[in-house]
């Protein structure tokens, strides 16, 4: 019995132990990020230039997801809420739903698939052509000029795109109240904006910080130590999503309770 | 041939010039793969230098060994003086002013433009140009003396291999360095887009009165170039001496890289 399981669990014990390897590194990497980030020279030119690139290739996905997801809440939540006579309730629960939870998480994820997959395959194809070496020998610090940028361009993008995508969802919503109920405008964001508070609002975008820490992070990661040529450059790409992912939901997890655990107090 | 302890007098001239690189039992190993095994190098002022060697044999460790693109194991590698091994990131940023690195693929930035490409060694060291604002001069020097002052606002995509190849040896030069290093410089290149760039390794060579490192496959482009050459065998001096001396050699191991 033992020879038929050993095999597998030899597999499932090189994995752990590739696991704990990776998150060992990944470790390292953020702390060489915080190392670099406060040193000089500081690469602003190139923080603004990362900014505008990583939002700007963003803005349009972002819109249409946030439009999307605003259409979709409102109708297939509707007849549950027409059920009860609760249509009224609608903007306050759509409001909420989107701002505190389901705006900055499936924005944030559609945000990894775009920009963790485009630094992972931009990063990793430039260390297969020698291009990091290159700079490292022109006497700039790579790690400072690629890396440091990227993840802080992420990290400072992330929420603008969010609060964006979620005004936009919101506006989703209302056209759909608007051609369902004859709401107007003012009275449906009256009703959105009386409901929400701070508390909804502020951890909301406090977390996407880190949902966008992450996502730079993991994607500079992935393409900066990415081997193996061509091959590589795809892996890193593909790799950089899948953790991407994983972790986005890892830290709404933890910012979720974090919260929870302020608001009793 | 001479094997490396029994340096000929044929180099006595050579060696009456100022030391530019000195490399000293270096030695680098990933694992149980020992790469370089007590290898040993003098490049003087002006001279060109070529290393031949079988793929594996440890070339291209050695040469990133130079620039600090890799730590080594054991051994002292002294540029102009300086061992590289005990300097800062500072000293050593300081010191790669001085040395150009021709990559085999020539590792140009596809995100920038030629000209964003010849500027950016520049960034960190304009002080060595008196803190210059406008680098355009700089820029057009190194491009006219690689031919190619008219592609400054085209993207590296837009040239052809040869073009990409002067290009990134007008990237080494643009810092006026004293050393240049070849990564394989005619690799993946045509035999006619190969002598060209062997011509212009020698012209540049005149211009900027640099001492060159190159390490080739290509035997037509060791006979034209080179002053001096060693075989790297397992990582360690096989052989040394000029391009008829090894040509002539009736050992096997050399003779093998002249076929």
């Amino acid at each position: 019995m033992i020879d038929l399981y050993w095999p597998v669990m030899q597999e499932s014990k090189s994995s752990f132990k590739s696991f704990f390897i990776e998150v060992g590194e990944l470790t390292y990497f953020s702390g060489r990020f915080f190392k670099e980030v406060f040193t000089k020279p500081f690469e602003f030119k190139e923080l603004l230039r990362q900014c505008y690139s990583i939002g700007n290739r963003s803005v349009l996905l972002v819109g249409v997801t946030g439009f999307i997801i605003g259409l979709v809440l409102t109708l297939q939540t509707r007849p549950t809420l027409q059920e009860f006579g609760a249509e009224s309730w609608m903007p306050s629960m759509v409001g909420i739903s989107i701002i505190r939870e389901i705006g900055p998480v499936i924005i944030a994820l559609t945000f990894a698939g775009r920009i963790a997959s485009g630094i992972g395959a931009e990063l990793g194809s430039m260390k297969v052509t020698e291009q990091i070496d290159a700079m490292e020998v022109s006497g700039t610090n790579p790690f400072k000029f690629l890396v440091v940028t990227r993840i802080l361009a992420a990290t400072l993008m992330l929420p603008i795109l969010v609060i964006f995508g979620d005004a936009i969802a919101l506006f989703g919503s209302y056209l759909i109240e608007n051609s369902k109920g004859s709401v107007s405008f003012v009275l449906y964001f009256n009703k959105v904006f009386s409901t929400l508070e701070f508390s909804d609002l502020i951890p909301a975008v406090i977390k996407t910080y880190f949902f966008g820490f992450a996502i730079g992070l993991v994607g500079c990661y992935k393409g900066y130590t990415c081997e193996k040529g061509t091959v590589g450059v795809g892996q890193a790409a593909n790799s950089a999503v899948v953790y991407a992912s994983m972790l986005l939901f890892i830290l709404d997890f933890i910012a979720v309770f974090v919260t929870d655990i302020f608001i009793e107090l | 041939m001479n094997q490396t302890e029994n340096i000929p007098d044929i180099f006595k001239k050579v060696e009456s010039r100022n030391l530019m690189l000195e490399i000293v039992e270096l030695r680098k190993s990933f694992g149980n793969n020992h790469v370089l095994n007590g290898f040993n190098l003098e490049l003087y002022e002006g001279e060109n230098l070529v290393i031949m060697g079988k793929s594996g044999s440890g070339k291209s460790v050695m040469i990133k060994c130079l620039v600090g693109l890799m730590e080594v194991d054991s051994g002292s590698i002294k540029v102009m003086g300086r061992d590289i091994t005990k300097l800062s990131r500072v000293e050593l940023d300081e010191i790669r002013t001085e040395i150009g690195f021709l990559f085999q693929g020539n590792a140009l930035y596809d995100s920038m433009t030629v000209r964003e490409n010849l500027e950016f060694p520049l960034r960190r060291h304009k002080k060595k140009f008196g803190d210059i604002t406008d680098t355009t001069a700089l820029v057009m020097e190194a491009l006219e003396s690689v031919g190619l002052a008219h592609t400054i606002n085209l993207m590296p995509s837009e040239l052809s291999g040869g073009m990409k190849k002067r290009i990134a040896l007008a990237r080494a030069l643009i810092l006026k360095p004293k050393i240049i290093l070849y990564d394989e410089p005619t690799s993946g290149l045509d035999p006619i887009t190969s002598k060209e760039i062997i011509e212009l390794m020698r012209r540049v060579q005149k211009q900027y009165k640099t001492s060159s490192l190159i390490i080739t496959h290509d035997v037509d482009c060791a006979r034209v170039v080179s002053e001096r050459m060693i075989l790297l065998v397992d990582g360690t001096n096989y052989a040394e001496g000029t391009f008829a001396e090894l040509a002539s050699s009736e050992e096997e191991q050399v003779k093998a890289f002249f076929k």
